[in-house]
């Protein structure tokens, strides 16, 4: 019978499927961060229970880190405790943890593809909805909460009602100045914010096959925004040259072991999917997002849009309410708008060619004195390549500031915040109310934009310089 | 029997509040400035608290704090897989979420934690609000094992969707875990079969 990928991976890791019970998934990784495991460590000791596989199991510090002076002590004291009480959980259970200050330091979905700690056909979870990252690599990999944190650090397992498969096909070629930004904000746009909920998405076609690891990761990165559980691309050999040579990667007879298996990861000729969308790249331009969930969204030559325009009472609604959150009006031209902040980073764009990128638009040129610009590396090792490469001289010499590695502005708890009522393009996933800080008011756009936004003060595609 | 783990819930009655907008999510309900707590308790004051600063807004209302039930549009909880979603709810008293749907995650953690995810129509949940909307002092019921939420007053029984093993799971309010550790031979036999070449952490140190 002709399998999915999903399914390929998914049954593959079935422990247990009894009857009238969600089946009992095994988990090859458990990602671990500060913010959302302390609770679950305390339960689980509260319980007398120990983390049953801390060997598949890997902690790190990234969502309330401080992105500058890390010579000093941490300011904020409840960032300071949690990330010290995640020294001690790690110590205290045998956890591996890469700390601040840790050459391999960084946001838990930048760093797991780095170490070839992420591969096809893992089952891959976190306690952070973009865990969804992994499965540009064909993992299935998804966001759980804390109690399901603790569940995975006893049991090693998840309960899990199997979702349903989606396919996201996207024929055609990405333009010149597109990236896989504009690419998975134009497949949002299509799919609606909670046009993924109950489903796995896997990307397929052309464009899909042509975006590099590090693009595949942006898109599957933001298969959340759409409400998916996880997005998933099969394996190819971009996919087998990226991990070939990493720390956990297989190597020689494991390898070509490996590979055989990796190489039937494909969903087969004829498979049917529970769902299917098509969106085509070559009609995509640069996107923008207008409004206070990622699927509002209109290429960067549009205009800002006329909620009465949209089909529904409800997405009518929604629009007025947002527009009146970011102080738009409808038809303004979104070159038009001006920018307080530019923040370059996050887990879907703060990797080496995420920075590479922006750096190229910015070389030569002056951040606008109206702008507060930032890039802020997605791992310690990001940040020493980049430096290696001497992109953080392209950055500061045109007036960006360049910091160390962490979450900081994407979601705004180490104090990298918007001042209330300021205005940023930001490559981060989520523009929702206040994510920036209170207040604050995000534009979603590729690292290029931002890059080419911090030096125009408004808005502008690097094929505007 | 499993261990127990919390109370269990099998009817709610009380007020409601009504929360008409779609794709509330997490950064909402609990803003990432609360998420710095070790604690899985005292998040009350941090629910909605940006739009708590608005006088009009529905949990400003006279005996919002009294409320049980909260009746929203669809993919509430959509975003972060913050648990501190629920157990903000929770704190602030509420027992059960009437809404057309869900984020996954947040669906999941509801259950886990005890909050009830209780998807009804679209149509539904449209009477629901209009009810509310004509009395906000309405009392309004649900029930779990029967899977309906009803306002008597406006003669509204409405029913909704939650899968057989979660609702067993918040009626009894087991333990996840001592369910599944019933299962340990089964985890380590699958163990003795994972690939040899699968990544670990063994022996890393950090």
């Amino acid at each position: 019978m002709a399998g999915r990928l999903f399914d390929k991976v998914w049954d593959r890791h079935v422990v247990a499927s009894p009857a009238g019970e969600p089946p009992l998934l095994y988990i090859d990784l458990h990602l671990v961060h500060e913010v959302t495991s302390p609770q679950a460590f305390e339960g689980l000791e509260l319980a007398g229970r120990k983390v049953r596989r801390p060997d598949l199991t890997v902690a790190t510090m990234d969502h309330d880190v401080p992105t500058t002076g890390l010579d000093r002590p941490i300011a904020d004291p409840l960032a300071a405790a949690q990330i010290a009480r995640l020294r001690r959980n790690a110590e205290a259970h045998g956890v591996t943890l890469y700390p601040l200050g840790s050459p391999e330091q960084g946001i838990v979905h930048v760093i797991g593809p780095q170490l070839g700690l992420t591969q096809p056909g893992m089952t891959i979870v976190c306690g952070d909805s973009h865990t969804s990252t992994h499965g540009a690599f064909a993992a299935l990999a998804f966001g759980i909460g804390t109690s399901e944190v603790e569940h995975v650090l006893a049991t090693q397992t998840l309960r899990q009602a199997k979702p349903a498969a989606m396919a996201v096909t996207v024929d055609g070629e990405l333009g010149p100045d597109l990236t896989a930004k504009d690419l998975v904000l134009g497949i949002i746009r299509a799919l609606g914010t909670g046009g993924g909920v109950g489903s796995v998405i896997e990307y397929r076609g052309a464009a899909v096959r042509a975006l590099s690891m590090q693009g595949r990761m942006t898109v599957c990165n933001m298969s959340i925004e759409g409400g998916a559980r996880a997005g998933m691309i099969a394996p190819d050999d971009t996919t087998f040259a990226f991990l070939e040579g990493r720390q956990h990667s297989p190597r020689g007879k494991a390898w070509e072991r490996a590979l055989d298996y990796w190489r039937s990861l494909v969903t087969d000729d004829g498979a049917q999917f529970d769902r299917e969308i098509r969106v085509d790249a070559s009609a995509l331009r640069p996107a923008v997002t207008w409004g206070t969930n990622p699927a509002q969204s209109v290429a960067i030559d549009d205009v800002v849009p006329d909620p009465g325009s949209l089909p529904t009472p409800a997405l009518r609604q929604a629009a007025e309410r947002a527009l009146t959150y970011m102080d738009l009006r409808p038809g303004t031209a979104i070159r038009d708008i001006s920018v307080d902040t530019v923040f370059i980073g996050s887990c879907t764009n703060g990797r080496l060619e995420d920075l590479r990128a922006a750096a190229e638009v910015v070389r030569g040129r002056t951040v606008s004195p109206r702008v507060r610009a930032l890039v802020v590396p997605g791992s310690a090792r990001v940040k020493a390549e980049a430096e290696a490469e001497g992109l953080d001289k392209c950055f500061t010499d045109a007036g960006f500031e360049w910091r160390s590695a962490g979450c900081s502005m994407c979601l705004g708890m180490n104090g990298d915040i918007l001042a209330p009522g300021e205005r940023s393009a930001s490559t981060s996933n989520r523009n929702f109310e206040g994510r920036q800080g209170p207040g604050g008011r995000t534009h979603l756009v590729s690292p290029a934009v931002a890059a080419a936004t911090a030096v125009a003060g408004h808005f502008t595609s690097p094929g505007d310089l | 029997m499993p261990e127990k783990q919390t109370g269990g819930v099998q009817r709610i009655a009380g007020r409601a509040v009504a929360l008409n907008r779609r794709d509330v999510d997490t950064d909402q309900i609990i803003p990432a400035s609360w998420l710095k707590r070790v604690e899985r308790t005292g998040f009350a004051a941090g629910l909605f608290a940006a739009w708590r600063a608005d006088p009009d807004f529905v949990l400003n209302q006279p005996g919002a704090s009294a409320a049980k039930v909260l009746v929203a549009g669809p993919n509430f909880g959509c975003g972060s897989s913050r648990e501190h979603a629920v157990w903000a709810l929770q704190d602030f008293g509420f027992q059960a979420v009437v809404a057309p749907s869900f984020g996954d995650i947040f669906r999941n953690n509801s259950v886990a934690a005890g909050l009830v995810p209780a998807q009804a129509s679209q149509d539904s949940v449209t009477r629901l609000l209009a009810a509310l909307a004509a009395d906000a002092q309405a009392e309004v019921m649900v029930d779990v094992a029967a899977c309906t939420v009803a306002i008597p007053s406006a003669g509204l029984l409405e029913p909704f969707d939650l899968a057989d093993y979660a609702r067993w799971r918040l009626i009894e309010g087991l333990d996840d875990i001592a369910l599944t550790l019933r299962r340990e031979q089964e985890i380590t036999a699958f163990e003795a079969g994972r690939p040899a070449w699968l990544p670990s952490l063994a022996g890393q140190g950090g």
